[in-house]
C-alpha cells in the first residue's frame, strides 16, 4: 500500500505540471458551469447541459488521462524503472488508478453543482459517475497497456474516446445511431441522468457487460504487452 | 570473498540473431566489475537479464546466490540500477524525484539531501528534470540507484557522453561506493574507465566473452613485445629488450640522469581487444 500511496503522490505532483492532463480534468466542469449558467433556452431540457458534459466528462477524461500516463511512463521507461525498484504491476495501476479516479470525481462533484439536485440526486448522481468514471478507466488502462509510446495512445484513444462520448449526444438525433448507442456504458449512464437520476436494472445491465468486456480485454492485452 | 554475481553458460537470442553466447564469469564481492565492448555487443542485454527485465534462454545467473529469474522482493530491494535511458520524471524537480524513490525504499527525506550533496546536485535539486543537462542526468540516476544503499549496483555506461570533469566525479563516487563494500557492475566502451576503476573486465565481442582478468593482467599478457620504451630528456627515444641484456643500458641513462619517462610496451586494453576481435572498443575496424 505505501507503494501506491507514493505513486498518488507522485502522480499529483507530476499532473500539477502537466497541462495536457489537467486540462481532461478541468475542461468539462468548468464548461459545465459556464454554459450552465449563461445559456438558457425555451423548451431546452432540464439539466441539459450538465448531462451532455457529464456524459462526455466520463468518455473522454478517465480514459484519455489514463492512458496518457501509462503510455507515456512507458514510453520513457520510468514504468520499467519503478518496477525494478520492487514496485508490482498491481500496485502501479492502482495507485494510478485511484488517483485519476479521486481526480475524476473531484469534477463530477463540480458538475454535479451546476445541476442543483437535491441532496439524495446528488448521491445518485455520483454513484452514476462513479460508475462511468470506472468503466472509463478499465477502457483507458486498456490502451493505454496495449501502447508503446504517447503518440500510439493518442491514435487509438481518440477514436474510442468519440465514439463513446459522443455516441450518447448523437443518439438524439439519429434512430440507427441510437439502437448502437445502446449498448455502450456512456449511453446508459447518460439515460440513467436524464430519467430522474435512476439507473434501471437494463441501465446497469450494460454497463457491467461493458465494464465486464473492458476488464477482459485488460486481462487480455497485459498477458500480451505486459507494463514494462 | 565470496561471488555475488554468477553466471554461467548463459545464452540469449530472438528468433534471427543470437546477441549472447554461453556467457561464464563470476563478479566477487565488494568489487567493481567491467564489461566492455562495443555497441551492439550484447552488454545492455546482459544487465537486462541480471536485473530480471530479460530472461535467458539458456544457462543461468545467480545474484546474491539466487537465481535471478526467481528475486525476491527483498532482494530486489539490494539491487541498485542505472540504465543509459534514466527513467526520470522530466517534469519533477531532482529533488521530488529522489523523494518520490525515498518513499518507494522507506528511505528518509534526510539521506536524500545527503546523497544529493554527494553527487553534487544539492544546489540545483530544485530544477525540473527536463532542464538538466546530460551529465545532471547521469549524476541524478546514479543518486537514485544509491538510494536504497543497494549490495550490487548495476550501471550501464554509467559515462558515456560526459565530459572529463563529469567522469571523473562519478568515479570518485563509485570508488567511494566499493569502499563501503558495494559490488558494482558496469558496462561501458572506455578502456580508461576500465583500468582506471575495475577489479575485473571481461571482453565481450559479439555476445561471447573472449577475454577475462585483472585490466593490468590482461595487458600483460598480451605484451608480446615484451620490450621497453625509454624516452631521453632530449627527445630521443630507444626500445630495449626487458631482461638483463638491457640492465646495463638502463643504467647507464639513469646514472647520466638523461631519463625523461620509462614505459613498457604492453599494450592497452584497446590494443587488445583490436588483436582479438579486429574491431576496437568503438565497433570500427
Amino acid at each position: 500500500m505505501n507503494n501506491t500511496i507514493a505513486i498518488i503522490k507522485k502522480q499529483l505532483k507530476d499532473t500539477l505540471k502537466n497541462k495536457t492532463v489537467l486540462i481532461q480534468f478541468i475542461m468539462f466542469p468548468m464548461l459545465t458551469l459556464i454554459m450552465n449558467h449563461t445559456i438558457a433556452i425555451d423548451g431546452m431540457p432540464e439539466n441539459f447541459f450538465v448531462n451532455l458534459f457529464a456524459t462526455m466528462y466520463i468518455g473522454m477524461a478517465p480514459l484519455t488521462s489514463i492512458a496518457a500516463i501509462i503510455a507515456e511512463e512507458k514510453e520513457k521507461n520510468t514504468l520499467r524503472v519503478l518496477i525494478m525498484s520492487n514496485v508490482r504491476p498491481y500496485e502501479y495501476l492502482l495507485g494510478i488508478g485511484i488517483y485519476v479516479w479521486v481526480i475524476c470525481m473531484i469534477g463530477a462533484v463540480v458538475i454535479c453543482t451546476a445541476g442543483g439536485y437535491k441532496p439524495q440526486g446528488n448521491i445518485t448522481f455520483m454513484s452514476i459517475m462513479a460508475i462511468g468514471i470506472l468503466a472509463s478507466l478499465l477502457a483507458g488502462t486498456t490502451i493505454g497497456t496495449y501502447s508503446h509510446t504517447q503518440m500510439m495512445a493518442t491514435s487509438v484513444t481518440l477514436p474510442v474516446m468519440m465514439f463513446f462520448s459522443f455516441m450518447p449526444m448523437l443518439s438524439l438525433f439519429n434512430t440507427t445511431i441510437a439502437k448502437i448507442a445502446k449498448f455502450t456504458f456512456t449511453e446508459q449512464i447518460s439515460l440513467g441522468q436524464v430519467t430522474n437520476l435512476q439507473l434501471k436494472a437494463e441501465n446497469i445491465c450494460i454497463i457491467i457487460v461493458n465494464i465486464l468486456i473492458a476488464a477482459v480485454l485488460f486481462s487480455i492485452t497485459y498477458k500480451k504487452c505486459g507494463l514494462a | 570473498m565470496n561471488d555475488t554475481i554468477m553466471i554461467k553458460n548463459l545464452s540469449f537470442g530472438f528468433a534471427e540473431k543470437q546477441v549472447l553466447n554461453h556467457i561464464t564469469f563470476h563478479v566477487q564481492e565488494g568489487e567493481i566489475f567491467g564489461l566492455l565492448g562495443p555497441s551492439g555487443a550484447g552488454k545492455t542485454t546482459l544487465i537486462k537479464i541480471l536485473t530480471g527485465q530479460l530472461q535467458q534462454s539458456d544457462g543461468y545467473a545467480k545474484l546474491l546466490g539466487k537465481d535471478s529469474k526467481k528475486l525476491s522482493g527483498t532482494e530486489r530491494r539490494q539491487i541498485g540500477t542505472m540504465m543509459d535511458n534514466f527513467g526520470l520524471y522530466e517534469r519533477l524537480s531532482v529533488y521530488d524525484n529522489l523523494s518520490f524513490y525515498a518513499d518507494i525504499y522507506h528511505v528518509s527525506r534526510s539521506a536524500i539531501n545527503e546523497i544529493l550533496k554527494n553527487i553534487g546536485l544539492y544546489e540545483g535539486r530544485g530544477i525540473a528534470v527536463s532542464k538538466l543537462s546530460k551529465g545532471m542526468k547521469n549524476r541524478l540516476s546514479l543518486a537514485r540507484a544509491l538510494m536504497n544503499n543497494a549490495k550490487i549496483l548495476f550501471l550501464d555506461e554509467p559515462t558515456a557522453g560526459l565530459d572529463p570533469a563529469t567522469t571523473r566525479e562519478i568515479h570518485d563516487v563509485l570508488l567511494s561506493q566499493k569502499k563501503k563494500g558495494t559490488t558494482i557492475f558496469l558496462t561501458t566502451h572506455n578502456m580508461f574507465e576500465a583500468e582506471d576503476l575495475c577489479d575485473h573486465i571481461a571482453l565481450l565481442s559479439k555476445g561471447n566473452i573472449i577475454e577475462t582478468g585483472k585490466p593490468a593482467d590482461i595487458c600483460r599478457k598480451y605484451n608480446h613485445l615484451n620490450k621497453l620504451q625509454i624516452t631521453l630528456k632530449n627527445g630521443e627515444t630507444i626500445i630495449l629488450e626487458n631482461g638483463s641484456a638491457s640492465a646495463n643500458t638502463v643504467k647507464e641513462y639513469l646514472e647520466n640522469g638523461s631519463i625523461d619517462a620509462i614505459h613498457s610496451t604492453e599494450p592497452t586494453l584497446e590494443t587488445v581487444f583490436i588483436e582479438l576481435t579486429g574491431k576496437g572498443l568503438d565497433g570500427y575496424e
